[in-house]
């Protein structure tokens, strides 16, 4: 058929089906707001008291009267559902804590990793005597403590956290939890031993052997299985936004790493495409739903205030669950597969501009006349700050698939520089915050040296920032002295040197800054500094009343 | 939103959708694909070779994927005409690659064929590409005080060596530039028919 017909018919089946959605969500009232789904994690009464566990009771104080706004109710907070959500958090916190403990583990080892693999780029004789020290290993060990060891450990974190406090009830089946985080985190060490040996399946972000996979199944597998059963025995009638994101997110890495690497299904360049599909997936489906996810809990959490438009949460939802799954082909334009795959993937990485303005939009709305509490409050500053780098770093992505810009970036050190820009200045800062606000509820405990918080903060902060800002310059540089047949393919080389420096300079901030927190961390799980909330280890009295005042 | 069935419905036929697009159908198009006429399996010494290369990530600086001339100077840097799906039928697992902080190659056996050169550019890549950021892969090798009979020595140029010694090939470095030299992708395929 003629590609004019086609494209006409489908541009015609396309906007019935628009308008059918369209008559549907009328019927069902989503085009009306809804803020009583929107304030679920609120108790009856909480409105307007701000929350922000990372803060001593002073500054909590302090916090309060700058958020205080006309209207607000004087009445105190439900004593019942109050107690509901301590009894939440109690159950998870053995699991939680225990996920936080290694994705600290893993940062550090992950981090050092990644240094030394930036420093070997523009230092390419130094520790080359064993194979285990050479860049495609080391690399490789950075990738995967970062990702499966750093981000998942602590977003399963969250996510257990965070479900039964969403649910008001306790977690079902702690000790499957932490089974299957004892799993999870043997297959990582095993996967990273293994890559450092010289095993590995030869395919980036799947590199941790299939064998070795088969724990981080069994692990993800004890997981599912309680968060789901938490999720049947539910005493809340409406599911806030972050349960959809966090739910969705667990099956969904879940099945996208089994398929992935079943053995001895692919070949040649159809595996490529497979391989892309979950090398993206593993960003689009489980790191930006969690940390989307936590952003919609934590930062109307900390401000006392529901989100802007519950409406618009629930349409980001949907359209980034459908949208982003396909977008892997953008990793292969140019590349020998078939034409059709790649253009479909442009197609949906421009339309993953919708749930990214959705979620902007809404933050911004919640936000408004209200940013100045960052200046306040720890948790908040983290959450901000990786909202607006998601923001930022989708559009990047988006405008990045499309064939002209692909053409100057692809192969470069720009992909680079965007994938940190998303995995850490998006999902990393957000587990920071997520993790400065939990933890005090874990343990029972206050932070420490609230001033290292500050610090870690600016550290990573600055660390990125140098890091992007310099690896988008040099990898541009590189794209265009590539694509310059008159230039000698060294130049493009060259030209990268002083940039890849940079870089390094920005990963021994973001370095430093890991080792303060860690530092933090360990400072509090071993009841150094003041103590505060005056609680002993899993077994606290009513914190939240504490905080609650 | 109250019904979490719907809600777990609604991810796995979105996860579902993605599948059927990226995974089944380039599956179902490209599975039959056979091989050009001048594409042989690689040898055994290649085979080995390749694993060396995956081992030692090689895969995360050098791509095998030269593009159409329309698109990038990659045919006139020397690196092939573009690949096509044929070239790729003995690849498991692949090693499309997506970086070029070195230059791709899918045919460095044609532009490089040299085993010296190999070896050599493997011990110590600024010995021939000055200004080269690549790893030197020493452990690769082994430095004797004189050679054996069966022994490959390296011909490294004046003042790269171990002063009073010999550098010798390990079998990994043997099989990895056999497998560097079997990158061949210069036959000529047929254009895609036209649809």
């Amino acid at each position: 058929m003629d590609s004019a017909i086609l494209s006409l018919l489908g541009a015609f089946l396309l906007s019935i089906m628009g308008l059918f959605v369209f008559i549907w969500s009328m019927r069902k009232g989503l085009l009306v707001e809804n803020p009583q789904a929107a304030s679920v994690i609120f108790a009856p009464g909480e409105i307007g008291r701000v929350d922000d566990p990372a803060l001593q009771a002073p500054a909590q104080a302090g916090l309060q009267a700058a958020a205080a706004e006309p209207g607000d109710a004087a009445h105190a907070p439900h004593p019942q559902a109050l107690a509901q959500r301590i009894a939440a958090d109690r159950s998870s916190a053995f699991p939680v804590f225990m996920f936080i403990a290694f994705a600290c583990l893993w940062l550090l080892l992950g981090s050092v990793a990644g240094l030394t693999a930036s420093l070997k780029l523009h230092m390419p004789d130094w520790l080359t005597g064993e194979a285990w020290q050479t860049f495609g290993r080391v690399r490789t060990v950075h990738l995967t403590a970062v990702l499966y060891g750093w981000i998942t450990n602590a977003a399963l974190g969250v996510i257990v956290w965070l479900l039964p406090r969403l649910l008001r009830t306790p977690l079902a089946g702690a000790m499957w939890v932490m089974l299957g985080g004892a799993l999870l985190n043997i297959g990582i060490a095993s996967a990273i031993g293994a890559i450092g040996a010289g095993w590995n399946d030869g395919m980036e972000y799947l590199e941790m052997p299939w064998q070795i996979g088969l724990f981080v199944v069994a692990g993800m597998v004890c997981i599912v299985g309680p968060a789901l059963y938490t999720l049947a025995r539910r005493q809340v009638e409406s599911l806030y936004v972050s349960v959809w994101y966090h739910v969705a997110a667990l099956l969904w890495i879940t099945l996208l790493f089994l398929v992935a690497k079943l053995p001895g299904v692919h070949f040649g360049v159809q595996q490529a495409t497979m391989n892309w599909w979950y090398g993206h997936n593993v960003l689009g489906l489980w790191f930006t739903p969690v940390s989307v996810g936590a952003i919609y809990y934590f930062l109307p959490k900390v401000i006392g205030r529901p989100v802007r438009s519950y409406n618009l949460s629930i349409l980001g939802f949907w359209t980034l669950a459908f949208f982003y799954g396909q977008v892997g082909g953008h990793h292969l334009v140019g590349g020998p597969v078939p034409g059709w795959l790649v253009t479909l993937s442009i197609v949906q990485s421009m339309m993953m501009i919708i749930p990214v303005a959705a979620f902007s939009i809404n933050m911004a709305g919640t936000l408004r006349g209200r940013m100045h509490l960052a200046r306040q409050s720890p948790t908040l500053r983290f959450m901000m700050f990786g909202g607006l780098m998601y923001m930022l770093s989708s559009l990047q992505g988006s405008f990045e698939a499309l064939r002209a810009v692909n053409q100057v970036t692809h192969f470069t050190h720009f992909t680079v520089a965007h994938a940190h820009l998303g995995a850490y200045g998006f999902v990393t800062m957000v587990l920071f915050g997520a993790i400065y606000f939990m933890l005090p509820r874990v343990l029972g405990w206050e932070w420490p040296y609230p001033r290292l918080i500050a610090l870690q903060f600016w550290l990573a902060a600055t660390g990125i920032g140098i890091y992007f800002t310099g690896l988008t310059i040099g990898g541009w540089l590189q794209g265009t002295y590539m694509l310059d047949a008159t230039r000698p393919f060294m130049d493009s080389v060259a030209v990268t040197l002083p940039w890849l420096q940079w870089r390094s300079a920005g990963g021994a901030l973001m370095l430093a800054s890991h080792l303060v927190f860690v530092g933090h961390v360990l400072a509090m799980a071993l009841r150094f500094g003041p103590q505060r909330t005056g609680a002993a280890l899993f077994s606290q009295p009513a914190v939240e009343f504490a905080h609650g005042k | 939103m109250e019904n979490e069935v719907k809600l777990a419905a609604g991810a796995m036929v979105t996860l579902g959708l993605a599948t059927a697009a990226l995974v089944v159908l380039p599956y179902i198009q490209v599975r039959d694909v056979q091989a050009p006429e001048g594409l042989k399996p690689y040898s055994s010494a290649a085979l080995r070779g390749r694993a060396v290369y995956i081992a030692n990530g090689c895969v995360y600086c050098h791509t095998q994927q030269p593009r159409d001339r329309g698109f990038a100077p990659d045919f006139e840097r020397g690196w092939g005409r573009a690949s096509v799906p044929g070239d790729y039928v003995y690849d498991r697992p692949h090693l499309l690659g997506s970086m070029r902080t070195g230059p791709d190659l899918l045919n460095i056996g044609v532009r490089q064929p040299s085993k010296d050169w190999h070896l050599g550019h493997l011990y110590q890549p600024r010995a021939y590409v000055p200004g080269s950021i690549m790893p030197a892969y020493p452990y690769l090798f082994e430095a004797k005080a004189a050679a054996e009979p069966g022994d490959a020595t390296l011909k490294l140029p004046p003042g790269y060596g171990p002063p009073g010694q010999v550098v010798v090939a390990r079998p990994e470095a043997l099989d990895l530039v056999a497998y560097l030299q079997a990158l061949n992708r210069s036959y000529p395929v047929l254009p895609p028919a036209p649809r």
